[in-house]
């Protein structure tokens, strides 16, 4: 790891580390590190300058909101998330892929904030913060703060629809509503410590026995964490039909990758995501 | 940009280096203050052989900048110890096998005193789910969660 | 005394007089120079001090002091069969044991190698880029070697630095030397490595006498072996019985021992130079270091050292070469230490194989009535130890099963991939693999359930196995039964449901699998013979050093010598010591490997032991047997020295490498274990959720190490079985080489374990023990894919059994 002669920011409050933002659009942003300096180690990065968000206290928190959804701050950890009984309520499979990020170490480092903006298509959590319909807040100090749905935040690989001068500040969940039904799963490389070969979450709001709202969303197996519209729109106005499985190879696209095969992908997603609705359809 | 100087506390003593500000805890740490005690095994967050508290939470100290140190107070193997006795959990990795080849060790132990501060009577269960970011090539692992689960933290101030 | 203490190596000022006189100081001379006299002390002292001492010695000349650890001061004197601490236990649970990396001495230049990214071709050159500052780099090329270009093993083919031609992709054709480890791997960067490519060769099944891509010898063979045995071994298509056939293949392995390779090589003030770091194998060394510094003014000592599993047995000698020639040149203290990407590519692995199996069986009783058994194991570019890989391999063939006629032939051959090497199991984990999926085959084929079939087939006592051999102690029943008796008498642990494995919604299936195995302990034939392995003691003061060339790399035989002898003598275990492991000081005692240490090098330390007594009787001038160590002491009128060797006695083996006939090995270990799993249906993933052993150890000379040993190499077994891929690149080399990608069990992976030391003495060990190193290795991988095909119907024959490949196999069922 060469960086010698790097240059860290580490601004203390939000206004500071948004100037420094705008002024240093070319400092890459670290918060827990957990990604950062694995590509720094790997020489995939190597960045002059580094914008360290750690000291940023003020957003190392989780909050609940008056319309009974959660605010997660871009520096709140795993294990914080873990820890808070709002997201407990809200958000149990958020809870459960936080449990699946590495391991302690890393759950005690790693952000919610940094899987989004690392934008990993494997990222643990983002198919369940797309299931969950996730706001990200970004903000700049020039425009100040606006709301991008997580589903619109990816416009390619690795690619952020955000400004060079706007960092993350917060996640938002809406509230949970009584008729949701929620599942997650990860087929990873192994039980911890382990990158995801396909994840998968999953939010049927099911009301006399009729889907009226449906959020499919995968990781690995696309370029970016995708919504599955095909499957969604098929599994509405009806029972909740594990046959709807089918349609997914209409909204993946896996590839062959040193941990896994395209067709393992395919299939495992098909099967995983029939055995989850399988299960959800029997759930009341 | 030059060095920094960075100010934290090691193993209850103040300590203040002047290193550049991304370097890795854990370079700082072996090198720079010469605690070897916590070990490199892949640079990368997977081992664990670098686990080290910061402010009673364990973490990879090859992944995090020794700027986001600052302040505060780490505890790594070599800070088991209270007034020379050595912490329940060493007693108990020596009596019950828990260390072999010993290159993962450090790292077991610091998680492991993470785990005992919040819950002096684990099952094996939450042992194995407390150590899971801790690699052992050695033991099949059987032996570091019975070590583990037969510590006796009962006296041991927290 | 503080931590402190043992860091930092002052820099290297004295003279060659204080080198050459430094001296191996006991116990008590240590707690003098560290002004802690007082015996609360004792325990704080130990291997902190030991490693203190050895840095210093290695670069003051000073004296050693020695282990001494966290050792009881009871009276007691039975120390066998009791889960004595490790005696590096305290160092190592306080962070305090000192691996090569954590010795830092003054003006310590870092070490990196250059390597070829292509498999083969002609070697042009290196092209430096002329826009970086070279000022503070030191580069080294073939040219640079003082003596031989070759790292001496069995053969001379392995050259220390590529020259001429390249053979596999990251092969070691430079070396850099730079103050920082930074400034080193940058100046690697910016070396380019000139290659005229010439099309590699990759498949081992078109390697021998392949003549347009010659790699090895005349013919890419690195060891071809035939054995017969019964007087229709050839003749088995004319044998009565049913044919049952099948193909059995399995892929590399990695070592991954957590603290990756690494030598600091660093020049004496008499001119010479003194090796230290991470190994198993001081004497191979010196031996290959002879050949490359044309000099033998060198010593080798083991630092700490964070695991070997044979990954540590041959490859250190090209470290040490490396770090050597780096220290020549410079004049300077030199650490080469492999980032884990390097050390993944570079370094050796278990050799892959296919292996087919013709066995003739009567249909009715199960029974074998002949093997025709042909195996190829790929050995990588060059020979490294693969002729041993491949004699082990064929003699394990069969499994403990008797089978009256036996042909089998087994093929070493070479490829443009980095070598193979020395890996636990040494060639038996890949044929008891095979040999157990045939049982099961067998098994199917004739309608006979698995178990019943092995039962019926396992050797007893008076059997004679595949080289002739009559066996004296057959415990393959004996290990089945009691495994079995423990896995019927309580059911597994509830696996506690994992956050994201699908909870009730995954569809899972259960099963339960059981495999035998049998692993020759120590040196084939008469291996041991030829080498003798020597032990020193000595009696220093009142207390006894034992000095051998034989590395603890964890197993704990630091802590195990010591019980012996003491034991043998009569005396506490705090007063017998173990001396560090410098080749200047201890004599050869053979090398870490082959399930022996304990057993053969054990046996020594106990035959030295008793010589000691004999020395110290006629020390004294008396006869009398029933005067104890102390009685005679006190008789003493000096207290020099008192110093004996012991030599390993020929166990009387008689074997005929040519035809390969004979007592292949003095005894055999064996094993059972029974594995029971999950099948995620959807997923393809195996979760394990008890694995139990019955492994017949001879006798536990310290059950806690002895169970650890063998738990251990059980969970290595089941990553082989289920996860550990290495995946090769268009050049040979491993892609997959991060811990990330390369996927060892963690905790949550691994199963509870339950082990059963079943102890049937045998007599050439001492007080009964076996070799136990390598047996767990052996047996889990089969026992899986039976669990596998009882829970599915899915039959697998290849290693690894990766949820790719069962996802694969269940959607073809």
């Amino acid at each position: 790891m060469l960086t010698s002669h790097a240059n860290v920011l580490s601004p203390r409050t939000i206004a500071d580390a948004l100037d420094m933002r705008a002024t240093n659009p070319q400092a890459m942003p670290i918060a827990g590190g957990t990604d950062v300096m694995v590509a720094l180690e790997l020489g995939a990065v190597n960045p002059k300058t580094f914008l360290n968000l750690w000291g940023l206290r003020e957003l190392a928190e989780v909050n609940q909101r008056d319309d009974g959804g959660v605010s997660i701050g871009a520096l709140a950890t795993y294990r914080t998330i873990c820890a808070s009984e709002h997201v407990h309520h809200v958000a149990p499979i958020l809870v459960e892929a936080s449990r699946t990020v590495g391991a302690k170490q890393i759950q005690n480092r790693g952000t919610l904030a940094g899987n989004i903006a690392n934008a990993s298509p494997a990222g643990d959590t983002l198919p369940v913060l797309l299931a969950l319909d996730a706001d990200v807040e970004v903000a700049s100090s020039a425009r100040g703060a606006r709301r991008i749905p997580l589903s619109r935040l990816y416009s390619g690989y690795r690619q952020l629809n955000m400004d060079t001068d706007e960092l993350i500040t917060w996640v938002h969940l809406p509230p949970r509503h009584p008729n949701d039904r929620t599942h997650f799963r990860k087929v990873g490389t192994r039980l911890a410590q382990a990158i995801s070969k396909v994840v998968m979450g999953i939010r049927v709001r099911v009301e006399d026995g009729v889907v009226n709202e449906a959020r499919v969303a995968l990781g690995s197996v696309a370029p970016v964490p995708v919504r599955c519209h095909h499957v969604e729109n098929a599994l509405m106005g009806g029972a909740v039909d594990p046959a709807v499985s089918s349609l997914l190879s209409q909204d993946i696209a896996p590839i062959d990758d040193i941990r896994s095969t395209k067709a393992y992908r395919n299939g495992t997603a098909h099967r995983i995501l029939r055995s989850a609705l399988t299960h959800l359809s029997k759930e009341v | 940009m030059s060095d920094q100087n960075i100010r934290f506390e090691l193993n209850g003593e103040p300590q203040s280096v002047t290193v550049t500000p991304m370097a890795r805890l854990l370079d700082v740490l072996r090198e720079d203050l010469r605690a070897t005690g916590s070990k490199e095994g892949c640079g990368e967050g997977e081992c664990g052989a670098c686990t080290v508290l910061v402010d009673g939470l364990s973490v990879n100290s090859c992944l995090v900048p020794v700027a986001q140190v600052e302040g505060a107070q780490i505890t790594t193997v070599e800070g088991l110890e209270r007034d020379d006795r050595l912490h329940p959990v060493q007693d108990a990795f020596l009596e019950h096998g828990g260390a072999q080849c010993g290159i993962c060790t450090p790292g077991f132990l610091v998680a492991a005193a993470e785990l005992l501060a919040a819950d002096d009577q684990p099952t094996p269960e939450t042992v194995r789910d407390a150590l899971a970011g801790n690699l052992c090539r050695c033991t099949g692992y059987q032996k570091i969660v019975d070590s583990v689960v037969k510590t006796v933290m009962e006296g041991w101030p927290c | 005394m503080t931590v402190a203490m043992t860091k930092g190596c002052p820099s290297r000022s004295r003279s060659a007089t204080l080198w050459k006189n430094r001296r191996f100081i006991p116990f008590s001379s240590v707690k003098a120079v560290l002004n802690k006299n007082d015996e609360a002390v004792d325990d704080e002292i130990s291997l902190i001090a030991f490693h203190f001492f050895t840095s210093i010695a290695m670069f003051l000349g000073k004296s050693y002091a020695v282990v001494y650890m966290r050792v009881s001061r009871g009276a007691s004197s039975m120390h066998i069969g009791q889960g004595i601490v490790r005696r590096d236990g305290r160092a190592k649970v306080t962070g305090a044991a000192l691996y090569v990396d954590d010795v830092c001495p003054e003006n310590c230049l870092y070490g990196a190698t250059v390597r070829s990214s292509v498999a083969r071709g002609r070697l042009l050159g290196l092209e430096k880029d002329p826009a970086y500052d070279w000022s503070d780099i030191t580069i080294c090329t073939a040219e640079d070697i003082p003596g031989e270009n070759v790292v001496a093993l069995m053969t001379d083919d392995q050259p220390v630095l590529a020259y001429e031609r390249i053979r596999h992709v990251a092969e070691p054709v430079a070396l850099i030397a730079a103050p920082t480890r930074d400034r080193a791997l940058e100046a690697v960067a910016h070396i380019k490595v000139l290659v005229d490519e010439e099309p590699p060769l990759f498949d081992p099944t078109i390697s021998a006498h392949n003549q347009d891509q010659l790699i090895f010898g005349s013919d890419n063979i690195f060891s071809h072996i035939r054995l017969l045995h019964g007087d229709q071994a050839e003749a088995f298509d004319a044998l009565d019985g049913l044919l049952v056939e099948g193909e059995y293949r399995v892929g590399l392995q990695e070592q991954l021992y957590i603290e990756t390779q690494g030598i600091l090589a660093s020049p004496r003030p008499d001119g010479g130079l003194t090796i230290f770091g991470s190994m198993q194998c001081p004497y191979y060394i010196v031996k290959a270091l002879k050949r490359v510094l044309g000099h033998e003014n060198l010593n080798v000592v083991q630092a700490a050292t964070g695991g070997g599993f044979g990954g540590k047995e041959e490859y250190p000698s090209m470290l040490s070469a490396h770090a050597a020639i780096l220290s020549i040149k410079t004049g300077r203290p030199v650490k080469l230490i492999y980032r884990r990407d390097e050390d993944l590519r570079a370094t050796t692995k278990r050799h892959p194989a296919i292996m087919n199996y013709r066995t003739k069986v009567d249909p009715k009783t199960g029974k074998l009535l002949g093997a025709d058994v042909r195996l190829l194991f790929d050995g990588g570019a060059y020979n490294t130890l693969s002729p041993v890989v491949n004699s082990r391999g064929v003699i394990h063939a069969l499994g403990p099963y008797a089978c009256p006629q036996v042909c089998l032939d087994a093929l070493m051959v070479a490829t443009n991939t980095p070598p193979n090497g020395a890996f636990r199991g040494f060639g038996a984990p890949q044929v008891m693999f095979a040999a157990e999926r045939h049982m099961d085959r067998i098994a199917r084929t004739i309608g006979m359930d698995p178990v019943e079939l092995r039962r019926r087939n396992l050797y007893r006592v008076g059997d004679i196995t595949p080289t002739g051999q009559c066996l004296t102690d057959a415990g393959g029943l004996e290990v089945l039964d009691k495994a079995l008796a423990a896995a019927q008498k309580t059911d597994p642990r509830p696996r506690v449901e994992h956050p994201g494995s699908g909870g009730s919604a995954a569809r899972r299936a259960s099963g339960r699998g059981v495999a035998i195995a049998w692993h020759g302990c120590g040196f084939t034939g008469n291996g041991e013979a030829a080498l003798k392995g020597k032990v020193d003691l000595a009696i220093q003061g009142d207390e006894v050093v034992i000095y051998s060339g034989s590395t603890d790399i964890g197993q704990g035989t630091d802590t195990i010598f010591p019980s012996i002898a003491a034991t043998i003598l009569g005396l506490p275990l705090h007063r017998v010591q173990m001396a560090p492991h410098d080749t200047d000081i201890v004599p050869d005692s053979g090398p870490t490997v082959a399930s022996r240490t304990a057993m053969v090098v054990g046996g020594v330390v106990a035959q030295g032991a008793r010589k000691l007594m004999d020395a110290l009787r006629q020390d004294v001038n008396t006869e009398d047997s029933s005067l104890t160590f102390d009685d005679l002491l006190s008789r003493r009128s000096t207290d020099e020295t008192i110093r004996i060797q012991a030599e390993y006695v020929d166990a009387g083996l008689e074997w005929d490498p040519k035809t390969y006939q004979g007592d292949a090995y003095p005894t055999y270990g064996w094993s059972c274990m029974v594995v029971d799993l999950d099948v995620d249906l959807d997923t393809g993933e195996v979760l394990y959720t008890r694995l139990i052993q019955a492994t017949d150890v001879g006798k536990a000379l310290n059950p806690v190490l002895c169970a650890g040993q063998l738990e251990g190499g059980a969970l290595q077994a089941l990553g082989y079985a289920t996860s550990e891929e290495v995946v090769l690149d268009a050049h040979g080399g491993m892609i997959n080489n991060r811990l990330t990608n390369y996927i060892i069990p963690t905790t949550l992976d691994a199963p509870p374990m339950e082990t059963i030391l079943v102890e049937n003495p045998y007599d050439g060990g001492p007080f009964g023990a076996k070799g136990i190193g390598e047996i767990p290795h052996d047996v889990p991988a089969p026992a899986v894919a039976q669990a596998i095909e009882q829970a599915t119907g899915l039959v697998l024959n290849r290693l690894p059994m990766t949820p790719e490949r069962v996802m694969d196999g269940l959607e073809a069922l």
